[in-house]
């Protein structure tokens, strides 16, 4: 590579849909970074491309329709400008919509900016009979201007030329508005104020601050007040104008500012443009004439949602049976490395690997919901339809301090029954308004996840067993009328100050989405999120791992447990007698080796389907160790192809499956024991005496603590707190009846309804900071709803057994007095309007 | 009169924005200045946003943001 190379810094700019993210691939190719703007959530793709000796970064800075201060984008936009001062900047314009596009062009030709005007989408604008005479365009705006259509590369060398040049030249765009009479004097003379002053205007452009100080922005005059000697006097001064001009021209200096520059673009189109038909949408009006309709258009949306649901919770779901198989493999290689397991106790180097890596394909294991998902909602971006779905439910959602946009996160955090909240929560990126955009953060994660499900299933056949739809119906609805009431409750409080932004919404055209597009943005979001929560759940299973198995059980109990197994081997040994042929092949440390080999044997077993598998299997088993698979099978084996009958074999078949039998309820309550003397089950014991309002026992308390690593290990939790007593197989729901004699319908209730409320598991929680940028609302978003599930698992609870309610009453009960709390809460008055 | 009052396929001209702050901006920024012609497309199925015509391009707005816009008709 030749040394002479510089780097170039150029930004890409634009109004939102003109294309910029896709003329950015167009440039860049293959070589880009994703990430985020310093402390915010919006997305900052850099990426670089070369031509000749040069090398271009480029970065895609969020699309605006202007630049005030007044919302995230635009700010992170102008200040990208502002600070970091891209050599050049494309204006990537909608070549069909050029006069409004203009209007941003203009704004960005006053922060004194070396500016390439790209002139996207020129297919549309062809297609709509919109011809455009670029010459003139450029001699307008003293700017090149380069024609493109993003999508089928068109343009693309030109536009590397034009941003070379320009960027090399170094001169600034020197198209400026004439605002007028009544204003130029007025910025004239603030303009000359701010020149003497070299601190600010070394910094910024000083007829875009006399401008920014006109329309009264905030940000401008912060930075004014922040590196100027004399603000005080120029802030004051500009305060005076304003309301001067006024009072003498009966309109705000900022309208007349946006009437100016509208003008202007309207001037400059009607000179340069020229139009063989009037603009017509006849398709996409056709299609809003039903999809947005009084009674289809209901339809549709419900019809979309569900197939969202359909295709990537339900189906995405069955994709995961065949990719399960393959993370179990890899989890089974990573077992193979590690130490080999004990007899009754596991090697710490082996256990705790192991949870670590089921935690993170658990995980994993989502991976395909995910891709469908994101790239349907890649599609419902690109079609155009998201605006609808926003448009149709607004009118619900703004009730309860949420926006029409809301509804995307909340189907797929698990609406109705199933979903996931880290997808869910990734969904509300897209939203403006701040306020509304963290109320449904902190919601998603009360929907429904997959993980929650098998929970309800135990539960609900434990005591609703006659009536399985409808309690699953209403643990479905319940949780979206909650979910409702405290978006409004977090609305009226704790988000009471955060920023909100108007609805103002544009409804783009329709149109068809691009394969390659969709494909891009899918496999982008997928990997961000593979990346960055993998990590950090790995090192957050080690914690939990911890206070699940930490301090474990004292010296004496493990010396009684080995002695225990110690006699259990001994009677083993005893059984098979010392004259058996199989008795020094099962002496020593040879019997932890079959151990492992009748483990292994089992396992497989199981997962071989069919005959030829399980034939297959034996063979394979029998290359392994020949003396081991005899016993394994039971002293039933064939010697050259004949069925042999070896007694001795069956003998130590019988023996040792009794040793197994003790040995894996010794197991048991090792871990059972660990359980409960370990950090967690101190706790369980220790708030035992609080959750007894709420119908918890330690061990109930136990299960739900665990299920915060990932709710999928809640059932597991409880299958290894209520064990079968040995030699009986009972279904877990069984066992927990036997275990908690005193248990009634509302123990179940309460447990149910705190589990729909459960904290969101880690990863979601790490979703939550990062889509927030705040520690602050993990912990807000961990905790309300603890204090929430117990609130409502304690009413249901004691209350119902003060008033003497069945479960199926309490439930109804339950249910009426929700809904009339999510009605109360939706009256209560909204915040004032804007103004 | 004011564009929430306005019904659909009804045709008029904005006037005037009446609000300074953040709202007036917005629709400031979106085309919605005095003189412009404006049309409305259609209502929410539950009435609310609303969805207009201007310049070409399609704009949905809430009752209480329409407010904001003083028409008059054509
Ligand atoms: N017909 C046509 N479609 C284009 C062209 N350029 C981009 N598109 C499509 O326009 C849509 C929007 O493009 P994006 O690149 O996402 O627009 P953007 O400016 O990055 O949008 P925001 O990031 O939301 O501001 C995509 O579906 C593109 O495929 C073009 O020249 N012609
Ligand atoms: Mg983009």
């Amino acid at each position: 590579m030749s040394n002479t190379s510089t780097k170039i810094m150029v930004a890409l700019a634009g109004q939102p849909n003109s294309g910029k993210s896709t003329i950015f691939n167009m440039l860049t190719g293959a070589r880009q970074h994703v990430a985020n703007y310093p402390g915010v959530t919006v997305e900052k793709k850099s990426g670089s491309f070369r031509l000749k000796d040069d090398r271009v970064e480029l970065v895609d800075l969020p699309g605006t329709h202007s630049l005030t201060s007044y919302t995230l984008e635009e700010r992170i936009a102008r200040d990208f400008l502002l600070n970091d001062k891209p050599a050049a900047v494309v204006d990537v314009v909608d070549a069909s919509n050029l006069e409004r596009n203009l209007y941003l062009t203009f704004q960005l030709a006053e922060m004194d900016i070396s500016l390439v005007i790209n002139l996207n989408m020129m297919d549309v604008a062809e297609k709509r009979g919109i011809k455009i005479n670029t010459q003139k365009l450029s001699q307008e705006l003293g700017a090149p201007v380069v024609p493109t259509v993003g999508n089928k590369g068109k343009g693309k060398e030109q536009l590397k030329e034009a941003i070379l040049s320009t960027s090399k030249k170094g001169q600034v765009t020197p198209f400026r508005i004439n605002y007028g009479d009544d204003l130029e004097p007025i910025l004239d003379s603030l303009e000359k104020r701010l020149s003497e002053e070299t601190e600010i205007s070394g910094r910024y452009p000083v007829r875009w601050l006399a401008v920014k100080l006109m329309e009264n922005d905030k940000e401008a005059q912060r930075l004014v007040g922040k590196y100027s000697q004399k603000s005080g006097v120029i802030l004051r001064s500009a305060e005076e104008k304003r309301e001067a001009f006024k009072l003498e021209h009966k309109k705000s200096p900022q309208k007349v500012i946006a009437i100016t520059r509208h003008q202007e673009a309207q001037r400059i189109v009607e000179a340069s443009v020229t139009r063989s038909r009037e603009i017509t949408r006849t398709l996409t009006d056709r299609i809003d004439q039903v999809a947005c309709s009084r009674y289809f258009g209901p339809v549709i949306l419900v019809a979309t949602i569900y197939l969202i649901y359909e295709l990537a919770i339900v189906q995405g779901y069955k994709i995961t049976e065949y990719t399960w198989p393959v993370l179990a493999w890899s989890r089974d290689l990573i077992a193979s490395l590690l130490p080999s397991e004990g007899f009754i106790f596991d090697p710490f180097f082996r256990s705790m690997p192991i949870w670590v890596v089921d935690g993170t394909i658990a995980v994993l294991n989502y991976v395909p919901i995910f891709l469908i998902l994101f790239a349907l909602i890649a599609i419902l971006e690109d079609t155009g339809y998201m605006a609808r779905m926003a448009f149709i439910l607004d009118r619900i959602f703004r009730y309860f301090g949420l926006h029409g946009q809301s509804v995307l996160p909340m189907v797929i955090g698990g609406l109705y029954v199933g979903g996931c909240a880290i997808p869910g929560v990734l969904a509300c990126r897209g939203m403006k308004d701040e306020k509304a955009r963290l109320a449904t953060i902190m919601i998603v994660p009360l929907m429904n996840c997959l993980a929650k499900i098998p929970f309800y299933v135990l539960l609900i056949g434990m005591f609703f067993a006659a009536y399985k739809g409808i309690a699953m119906f209403f643990i479905a609805t319940i949780t979206i009328i909650i979910a409702l009431s405290v978006a409004k409750i977090l609305s009226l409080t704790v988000l009471r100050k955060k920023e909100s932004a108007p609805f103002v919404m544009e409804m783009p055209p329709y149109h068809i989405p691009t394969t390659g597009g969709v494909l891009r943005r899918c496999l982008e979001r997928t990997w961000l999120f593979v990346k960055k929560i993998i990590t950090i759940v790995i090192l957050v299973s080690v914690i939990v791992y911890v206070l699940i198995y930490f301090p474990g059980i004292s010296k004496e109990r493990k010396a009684h447990y080995i002695s225990q197994s110690g006699q259990a081997q001994q009677t083993f040994l005893k059984k098979i007698g010392k004259d058996s042929p199989y008795a020094s092949l099962m002496a020593g440390d040879n019997l932890m080796e079959f151990t492992r080999y009748w483990r292994d044997y089992k396992k497989a077993k199981m997962g071989a389907k069919g005959k030829k598998a399980k034939q297959a299997l034996d063979q394979e088993f029998r290359e392994k160790n020949f003396e081991f698979f005899k016993i394994v099978k039971r002293g039933k084996y064939k010697v050259k192809g004949e069925m042999i009958k070896d007694k001795h074999a069956k003998k130590v078949y019988n023996a040792y499956k009794k040793l197994g039998k003790t040995t894996n309820k010794l197991r048991r309550e090792i871990k059972e024991e660990t359980i409960i003397t370990s950090y967690m089950g101190r706790a369980g014991l220790f708030i035992e005496p609080l959750t007894r309002w709420a119908g918890f026992n330690w061990r109930v308390n136990i299960a739900l603590m665990s299920s915060f690593a990932a709710k999928e290990s809640s059932v597991a939790t409880l299958g290894g707190i209520y064990q079968s007593p040995p030699g009986e197989k009972h279904r877990l729901e069984e066992r927990m009846k036997e275990k908690e004699k005193g248990w009634t319908a509302l123990h179940v209730l309460a447990i149910m309804l705190f589990m729909a409320m459960y904290p969101p598991c880690i990863p979601t929680l790490l979703m939550i900071r990062l889509e927030t940028g705040s520690t602050k609302w993990m912990l807000f978003a961990t905790f309300y709803p603890i204090v929430l599930g117990t609130i409502i698992a304690v009413l249901v609870f004691t209350g119902g057994n003060l008033l003497g309610l069945s479960g199926m009453q309490a439930m109804i009960a339950f249910y009426i007095l929700a809904l009339i709390f999510l009605v109360l809460m939706g009256l209560i008055k909204r915040e004032p309007e804007f103004t | 009169m004011t564009l929430d009052e306005i019904k659909p396929d009804q045709e008029c001209e904005i006037v005037d924005i009446t609000s300074e702050g953040i709202m007036g901006q917005r629709l400031l920024d979106m085309g919605f200045i005095p003189g412009t012609r404006i049309k409305v497309i259609r209502n929410a199925p539950l009435v609310d946003p609303v969805e207009f015509e201007l310049k070409g391009y399609h704009i949905s707005l809430r009752h209480s943001e329409a407010k904001q816009v003083e028409v008059s008709l054509l």
